[in-house]
């Protein structure tokens, strides 16, 4: 009996036991039909056709709009985003004002909703017959179906990734730099762009790249909120699915690799973040 | 008094974003009284979305777990070739659009995908019926579980499992009593985050399910569908049912945090 488990954990720790190769098959069989099969159909597919072709679908005069406008939307969101949810961290870290713990619960709030609620309630609020959008509507403003409600709802499905980035980062910042620099007679937006916002600067990167991965492939949300119209409204999702609800796959094809190869580079992007992030706390 | 500006804008922010959306769309769904919020939602393919909705949401749990975990294991405590790639895998479903997602399921999975033109031959549908809905969404929900345990599996170590194997514990025995305890919490908070993301998961379930009412609809499709019906009222009351099992999700998900920052 002793000699056995003295085989198995001398093994162990040598070579793979039985069971580890049965997890490791079974893992490898997961990832293999959920991710790495669907990956290969569509870029099988896509490239059947031959580059041209693809190519030739991209820079439609259509699609491209909807390219151009996605890209625009999310950078408009991304810098609004970073700014506010620098500030919405450093309220939340560094001041104390009544119900402070119930906003902080409900910055998750976005994460936990359906993208669809999401829309339907930005235009109850902002659409022509909401309380607010009305408002605006009679000074001849549109918000919903039309480009600032897109901003709007990539704001709201975006919003805790900054605060969440950036605020763990701030918890942990030294604040004796910051002190000496006050002694030293600089003034606080002084102190904050050349003391604080270097430390931060790893942090609010990572939390815009999440967003701009999450407003160039954001769908849901959009679809209510945007009333897409091509050459007006219509982003890339849209776009996508506006193909295939036409029958057309081979359009939607071109937008979906973009979109993909896109999120591979942000995902490489983010592991780039991350060991500067980490070389950064080990430089503290 | 920079101090109570700032604070001011920030807060100010936070509700004209975040809030008052919530306390429009609640309003909106009471407009015509309770009785018509009501009957809204007795409609029946208000509450056979609803019923589909929970059905995914169960499947993909169960198995997202049981794989998620395996997949945790396996890359926390095993070395093998291939083992970086396989980690990048496992975080793409949070790049990807979900219209790409459900584009990608059907052409793999619809009548004429390499898979689905096989299972189609045995009277199998995928795509357009529940497992293809079931496929897309576990394809979103991906990484919930295994990226919430994996750290602590690797913080963890070998050496409690190995002192059990020692101990003559069988590997099945050293799971249950010593490697499920320490991963727990963050085993139920990837589950808690799996839920609330297949509850609300729409694009990829939209081009995967053909949307048929009564059959493959969600609750997400339904809200959607309302909507562009312009049945407003409709629209607003489910979409303030899954709101506040949203708020459910999330007080769950403050409670789950705190045990998991205390062990």
């Amino acid at each position: 009996m002793k000699s056995a488990v003295n085989s198995k954990s001398r093994r162990k720790s040598r070579s793979s036991t039985p069971g580890d190769l049965v997890l490791r098959s079974l893992s490898f069989f997961y990832v293999f039909l959920l991710i790495v099969l669907p990956l290969i159909a569509i870029s099988s597919r896509a490239f059947s056709g031959g580059l041209e072709g693809l190519w030739r679908n991209i820079v439609s005069p259509q699609a491209l709009y909807s390219l151009k406008l996605t890209f625009i939307v999310a950078l408009v969101m991304v810098v609004v985003n970073v700014v506010t949810g620098t500030a919405t961290a450093w309220v939340l870290v560094r001041y104390d004002f009544p119900l402070k713990n119930l906003m902080n619960a409900l910055i998750d709030l976005p994460f936990a909703i359906p993208t669809v609620v999401t829309g339907i309630m930005l235009v109850a609020l902002y659409g022509p017959n909401g309380l607010i959008g009305g408002l605006f509507g009679r000074h001849g403003i549109e918000i919903m179906y039309a480009k600032p409600g897109i901003v709007l709802a990539l704001l709201y499905v975006s919003f805790p990734f900054v605060v969440r980035t950036v605020q763990p980062v701030m918890i942990e910042l030294d604040k004796d730099m910051e002190e000496a620099a006050s002694t030293l007679g600089a003034r606080p937006l002084v102190i904050f762009r050349r003391v604080v916002l270097p430390s931060l600067t790893p942090a609010i990167l990572t939390g815009a790249a999440l967003s701009f991965s999450r407003a160039i492939g954001e769908f849901g949300s959009i679809a209510i909120v945007s009333g897409n119209i091509p050459y007006k409204t219509q982003v890339a999702s849209v776009y996508i699915y506006g193909e295939l609800e036409s029958y057309n796959p081979q359009g939607a094809l071109g937008m979906s690799m973009v979109l993909l190869i896109c999120s591979f580079l942000i995902l490489i992007l983010l592991n780039r973040l991350q060991v500067w992030n980490r070389r950064h706390e080990h430089a503290d | 008094m920079g101090r109570m500006l700032l604070t001011a804008c920030v807060i100010g922010w936070f509700l004209l974003l975040i809030l008052f959306p919530v306390f429009g769309v609640v309003k909106e769904a009471f407009q015509g009284g309770i009785g018509a919020f009501v009957s809204n939602l007795k409609e029946a393919s208000a509450v056979r979305s609803f019923l589909l909705t929970f059905w995914i949401t169960l499947g993909t749990v169960v198995l997202n777990t049981v794989f998620g975990t395996i997949l945790a294991v396996t890359l926390a405590k095993q070395r093998f070739r291939g083992k970086l790639i396989m980690e990048g895998l496992v975080d793409l479903p949070f790049a990807v659009s979900p219209v790409v997602a459900g584009f990608m399921f059907i052409l793999l999975f619809g009548p004429n995908g390499w898979i689905g033109s096989w299972f189609e031959a045995g009277g199998i549908k995928i795509v357009y019926a529940f497992p293809g809905m079931l496929l897309a969404t576990l394809f979103v929900t991906f990484p919930f579980v295994a990226r919430e345990i994996i750290p602590v599996l690797k913080e963890f170590g070998l050496q409690q499992e190995e002192a059990a194997y020692v101990l003559g514990a069988s590997r099945w025995q050293t799971f249950w009593k010593v490697t499920l305890p320490s991963i727990k919490w963050g085993l139920v908070y990837g589950i808690t985050l799996t839920t609330a993301r297949s509850i609300g998961e729409f694009g990829a379930v939209l081009v995967v399910s053909g949307s048929i009412i009564n059959r493959t609809q969600t609750a997400t499709l339904f809200i959607h569908q309302e909507f562009t019906d312009f049945n407003y009222s409709g629209a607003f009351s489910a979409a303030v049912v899954l709101a506040l099992i949203s708020f459910g999700i999330l007080v769950f998900m403050q409670k789950v945090y705190g045990g998991k920052r205390r062990s």
